[in-house]
């Protein structure tokens, strides 16, 4: 990387003249004090490296922030009481406009995580399950009368804070199902390291499968029928 | 009119001892000598904060903040646990706002500032010495505020302020944080931020109007220029932290609602107010340890600056751009794409003339006659440290890259070593510099140096593994963590341990200082040492300059 070559450049002039300049080698010291060329040459050439750094540093920024086409819209909802709900709107609204389908994600205890063999601290009780190859837009906000989390995934590269009365929205395509882990990245209180965000990347027909059980059963009937699923195949290793 | 002539008179002719030369003085060096004092209480209270916390996270797991919570307020049980996860945060609080307002602060601005501002430019004192008075003593009430706010109540039914330094709102707002804790808080900045606001007026008009005659502003020594700069980014970027910190105190006490989702209010705009504060606040910081390591350098090089104007406008350049560079702390809260990518172009801007000040140091030493003195080896860790804390800077610009280390421990490395190892550097560097100057006193030089190898090798313990724990995304401000993180964190903690035995050379130090019958001459650093506080007698006597230095 860049910054490991130009921090092993300072180090390496730093330690020439600290051997060839120090008073026992060279005890008369030089009267120069201006030097135009160099002066010029070490603002121009760390201005030409920024440069290169900056264009895909813009690219990746427009790559993030213009949002495709969304095959999938999830709302996230930090609460105050640090847990996640998670809406599906795409499953279905009621009269009001409320998505029918809508769950709160709790911290799975230690006693429980040990027993499972999921890691304490990431894992939750009922995860978000998204479908694999497929754009997901993420609506993340928090409880109005809340505070400020925010709802991260390292491995998608995505991080949006949760504000109260702010709609946020951000996206991911995962490409590889699996298990992904995140944690609340907005100072929240006392609970802050304690509020864990599980996603599941399923294939589709698992996801579609998830999504009828999640309507009619809730939420944790559908996460015992999707791991029994993904056991069975033997994508999915825990107790 | 008889009496005040009198009065007069008295004071022309002595000055108050006992008690009463401190409490009511109005000399620069001994208001200098009462901040650099302050600065260490307060360090020691904010590294005592820093070692609990490294203790706790020296293992997954909570283990010391149920007990220490039951210990100060006397809680059981679950209720121990709860106010320990808090107490965490208030810690983290408390070391963040301890080690910025109460120590780095005081120690390079009413510390070195105070005492070398005044001697450096040929003038007998600040300009308003009795402003100066006011400024040093409203910081041990501001003290005060902040240490009685960890004993009253902030969320309910727990103690302290847990919001973090940056008090973003509604966290510090009912929503979080319903007791006094955090008007205590707000308060105590308050009043750091009005101490430091009439310094920085004290600072300017010095500068400006009391200058000896042809000490010209560009034949001022660099710290002078660092100084100078530096109350200039206090003076513009405090008044926005006393609106914004006010307006949290109306929201929460009188009912308005700047801040406040439910009734209208927008917390993001507190993070805008709180950062445009912020961000010069960072430079704040660092800047006059820029102008300490240039002086050391070039005392020890034996050489001037190399490239004096690069230098001084770098500062310049640093503090114009500081200021227009807030938002790339807020990269996360949903920004537009157009206004980041502006905010990644500013940033990026500024490693230029840091790159320039860096360069500039290197080409001082180039050519010189380097003597490895204790405080040189303090600049020196300065430079290198402080290049790595720069380089992972430019990183953390980059917004699509900061989205993935925003809030972790990258960014927490990045900063100390910026600050701890930067700024901190620098108070040690001119700790070793200037002691024999302020005291008359000569610390050993083999205790200064053995205390620059520890500090360096355990700083480095401490942080560097917390590149590595913000690259696998461990967040910040976290009491507890996954197995997953728990190496390093046990490596930083060690390193923690080793840093706070290496002050103890720091200790023993002032105490041989003052034990041993030795004394400073005028100049302990020779020819290198060209600056105007050097021709005088050390200490310099109450009052310096009576007739003042032409500088031809």
């Amino acid at each position: 990387m860049v910054i490991t070559l130009i921090t092993l450049f300072v180090m390496g002039l730093m330690l020439y003249v600290m051997v060839k300049f120090s008073a026992r080698k060279n005890p008369v010291p030089s009267a120069t004090t201006h030097n135009s060329l160099v002066e010029v040459l070490w603002t121009v050439i760390p201005i030409l490296i920024l440069v290169s750094i900056a264009i895909p540093s813009f690219r990746l920024l427009y790559l993030q922030r213009d949002i495709p086409a969304a095959d999938l819209t999830i709302k996230v909802i930090g609460n105050p009481s640090w847990n996640w709900t998670y809406e599906y709107p795409d499953l279905g609204v009621d009269a009001e406009g409320n998505a029918s389908v809508s769950f709160t994600a709790y911290l799975l205890p230690r006693a429980e995580a040990e027993q499972k063999g999921v890691p304490y601290l990431l894992a939750t009780d009922v995860p978000m399950v998204v479908p694999v190859n497929k754009t997901v837009k993420m609506i993340v906000t928090s409880d109005p009368e809340g505070i400020i989390h925010a709802w991260t995934i390292p491995s998608f590269g995505m991080k949006m804070d949760a504000v109260p009365g702010r709609l946020n929205e951000d996206w991911f395509r995962a490409t590889k199902e699996g298990v992904y882990y995140g944690q609340c990245s907005e100072l929240c209180g006392k609970d802050h390291a304690f509020m864990p965000i599980e996603v599941h990347v399923v294939s589709e027909a698992d996801y579609n499968a998830w999504a009828e059980k999640v309507k009619t059963a809730g939420a944790e009937s559908a996460r015992d029928f999707l791991f029994a699923k993904l056991k069975a195949k033997g994508q999915l290793a825990q107790n | 009119m008889a009496h005040a002539t009198a009065a007069h008179d008295a004071h022309d002719h002595g000055h108050p001892t006992g008690w009463r030369r401190y409490v009511y003085s109005t000399n620069h060096k001994d208001i200098g000598t009462m901040y650099l004092i302050f600065a260490i209480i307060a360090g020691m209270i904010g590294g005592a904060l820093s070692i609990a916390m490294r203790m706790e996270l020296q293992e997954p797991g909570i283990q010391i903040f149920h007990g220490l919570a039951a210990m100060a307020y006397g809680a059981e049980g679950e209720a121990a646990l709860d106010q320990g996860k808090h107490m965490y945060n208030v810690f983290v609080t408390g070391h963040a706002l301890l080690m910025i307002f109460f120590m780095v602060m005081p120690a390079m601005i009413g510390g070195y500032g105070n005492w070398f501002v005044p001697l450096m430019i040929g003038a007998p004192d600040m300009a308003f010495p009795r402003m100066n008075n006011i400024s040093f003593w409203l910081l041990p009430p501001a003290l005060c505020l902040l240490l009685i706010s960890m004993f009253v109540e902030g969320p309910a039914g727990m103690s302290g302020v847990g919001g973090g330094w940056t008090l973003y709102a509604p966290l510090s707002l009912d929503a979080g944080h319903p007791g006094p804790a955090m008007d205590f808080a707000i308060l105590s900045i308050h009043l750091a931020g009005a101490s430091s606001i009439l310094g920085a007026i004290n600072f300017i008009t010095t500068i400006f109007n009391m200058r000896a005659p042809g000490m010209t502003l560009h034949k001022m020594p660099l710290f002078v220029w660092s100084i100078l700069v530096t109350v200039f980014l206090l003076l513009l970027s405090l008044p926005v932290l006393a609106g914004a910190i006010t307006m949290l105190l109306t929201d929460r006490n009188f009912g308005t609602a700047f801040f406040v989702p439910s009734k209208g209010g927008d917390p993001i705009l507190f993070q805008h107010l709180f950062w445009f504060f912020g961000h010069p606040e960072v430079y704040i910081l660092i800047l006059p340890g820029f102008g300490i390591v240039s002086q050391i350098i070039s005392t020890f090089s034996k050489k001037p600056v190399f490239g004096y104007l690069g230098m001084a406008y770098a500062m310049v350049a640093i503090g114009v751009v500081g200021f227009i560079v807030w938002a790339h702390h807020m990269y996360t809260v949903g920004m537009d794409a157009d206004t980041q990518a502006y905010f990644i172009a500013a940033t990026m801007i500024i490693a230029v003339p840091t790159g320039v000040k860096i360069f500039s140091w290197i080409a001082t030493m180039w050519g010189g006659s380097i003597e490895f003195k204790a405080p040189m080896l303090w600049a020196l860790g300065f430079i290198f440290l402080f290049t790595i804390g720069g380089v992972t800077g430019v990183v953390l610009a980059n917004a699509g890259v900061d989205r993935s280390l925003h809030d972790t421990y990258y960014v927490v490395a990045h900063f100390h070593y910026v600050l701890s190892l930067g700024a901190v550097f620098a108070i040690f560097a001119a700790w070793y510099y200037w002691f024999p100057k302020i005291t008359g006193r000569v610390i050993p030089d083999w205790i200064g140096s053995w205390h620059f190898y520890t500090a360096f090798v355990s700083a480095n313990i401490v942080f560097f593994p917390q590149h590595f724990l913000g690259l696998a995304g461990m967040p910040r401000r976290y009491i507890d963590y996954p197995e997953a993180f728990a190496g390093w964190n046990l490596i930083s903690s060690l390193g923690a341990y080793l840093s706070a035995i290496g002050m103890a050379l720091f200790f023993y130090g002032i105490f041989r200082a003052f034990t041993s019958k030795e004394r400073a001459a005028e100049n302990p650093w020779g020819q290198g040492a060209t600056t105007l506080e050097w021709t005088l007698s050390s200490p310099p006597p109450f009052h310096q300059f009576n007739t003042l230095p032409v500088i031809k």
